[in-house]
């Protein structure tokens, strides 16, 4: 399922990666109600592409999709955008350690990462003044990390196609 | 680092100097909106990048109401309407009562000298979704800016007050639940008019009357009403209805907590009011405020 060692990539659609963000950006939108454990899927793609195209996706563009739900979560303006490039840079950094390893040992390294960013906005909320959610507030985390090997098939399956196109295929 | 790269693969500055801008900038926007309340400019115009995503992701959602409302059963909708009838000629007494009460508490303010609490204009409104932050209580309502919503108004549903509007977006505006944490709103009981604070007590669904003497006399089941006294709130509106009350002779407050009357998640009307004219408490110019009663009298007289 992950990426085989052997198994040489295409290089990667900056359309679909872009594709890619702002549906995870559409997802965090629906309307959650009180669900708790949601995936926050937008840090996951972020962490994925960060992981995968550490030159193409970074603390800059994480930063400002931040500060985008921030504003249409009603949230601390500035609580996402610093969990998020907090998220992008350790992403950044850790993305040759975090390929060395098959995907579900990866997705550990994934949880801890999220989990971290969670801590963030919760110590930054926690020091403007708000009330803690509960320990249901990192269910999120959990299921996100669970999700990485799904995600890692999905977003890589454009870059695994064959190079030359035959036309007897259906897809 | 003994490994840098050359200098012609220009890759912008290092990460950790990134993250620090970043971090920075972050920090800063906090402050400014937590503290000083300036972030507003930036966020309206975000907050109008995201607006075709969020319509396209609650979208289905609208859909799937609008489709279950369509295929109500004929039956529910007879009884409903049956119900209805009976509220209505219920209603209907107490409406030809209240056009003659209103001329005469009219009558009566002017006497008193009291400013006229007149209903201004609400803005009809629809619940969008609730904020999906953990840390507060928010929810997110279809009007905005453009149709005039103000921060400040209070916002009520069919059956109480709901909250108050917050934050004020092009299209949208924020309404901050009165469960929210530290949410006040000035209160009044309505068996007796004893007046106290009621506060969100921060588990997101009850509320507290707080600095109330042990035995003050509040029970279990008494309505809170909105007493007006802030200025905000019209008087009158239902806010609580109490369900525990605990007194212990080693405090000196009581511990009274209540439920909402209004449904904070499950409807989806509601309605925007402009806020109220504060009844002032004392004034310290109270010549002035007589001449601008009298030339308000006059300008009604003269009509």
């Amino acid at each position: 399922m992950a990426a085989n060692p052997h198994h040489i990539l295409l290089p990667v659609n900056v359309g679909f990666m872009a594709t890619s963000v702002v549906a995870a950006l559409a997802f965090n939108l629906l309307p959650w109600q009180d669900v708790r454990g949601v995936p926050d899927l937008l840090a996951l793609v972020l962490v994925f592409w960060c992981v995968h195209q550490p030159r193409k996706m970074g603390i800059g563009i994480a930063w400002l999709l931040g500060l985008v739900m921030d504003t249409a979560n009603g949230a601390l303006f500035g609580q996402h955008a610093l969990a998020y490039a907090a998220l992008a840079y350790t992403a950044q950094g850790l993305h040759r350690r975090i390929l060395s390893f098959p995907p579900w040992p990866q997705a550990l390294h994934v949880l801890v990462l999220l989990l971290a960013s969670q801590l963030v906005m919760l110590a930054v909320r926690m020091l403007a003044g708000g009330t803690f959610p509960g320990t249901s507030y990192f269910f999120g985390s959990l299921v996100s990390a669970a999700l990485w090997p799904l995600a890692t098939f999905i977003l890589l399956a454009p870059q695994r196609r064959p190079e030359e196109v035959d036309e007897t295929r259906p897809i | 680092m003994e490994h840098t790269p050359p200098q012609f693969f220009h890759r912008g500055p290092a990460p950790i100097a990134r993250l620090t801008f970043f971090v920075l900038l972050s920090v800063f926007l906090m402050v400014l909106d937590a503290r000083f309340r300036y972030a507003e400019p930036l966020r309206q115009v975000l907050a109008i990048a995201a607006y075709p995503l969020q319509q396209i992701a609650i979208a289905p959602f609208a859909a799937l109401a609008r489709a279950r409302e369509f295929l109500a059963s004929q039956a529910d909708l007879r009884e409903q309407n049956a119900a209805l009838r009976t509220q209505k000629l219920r209603d209907a007494e107490d409406l030809l009562t209240l056009e003659a009460l209103r001329a005469e508490n009219e009558g009566l303010r002017r006497l008193l000298a009291a400013k006229e609490q007149l209903p201004g204009d609400a803005i009809f409104a629809e619940i969008v979704y609730a904020g999906r932050d953990p840390f507060s209580r928010k929810v997110i309502i279809d009007r905005g800016a453009q149709n005039g919503v103000q921060p400040g108004q209070p916002v009520v549903d069919a059956n109480g007050v709901l909250g108050q509007v917050t934050r004020v977006q092009p299209l949208l505006a924020e309404v901050t639940l009165i469960v929210d944490k530290d949410h006040a709103i000035p209160v009044q009981v309505v068996r007796n008019g004893l007046r106290g604070v009621v506060f969100g007590s921060g588990d997101g669904s009850t509320l507290e009357l707080r600095h109330m003497a042990s035995n003050a006399e509040v029970e279990v089941g008494d309505l809170l009403v909105t007493s007006g006294l802030d200025g905000l709130y019209p008087r009158g509106l239902p806010v609580a209805r109490v369900a525990k009350v605990e007194r212990d002779s080693a405090y000196a407050f009581a511990k009274i907590v209540g439920q909402p009357v209004a449904g904070t998640t499950q409807h989806q009307q509601v309605l925007v009011l402009s806020p109220a004219t504060p009844t002032p408490l004392w004034s310290d110019e109270p010549e002035r405020a007589k001449k601008g009663g009298r030339a308000k009298r006059g300008a009604r007289r003269g009509e």
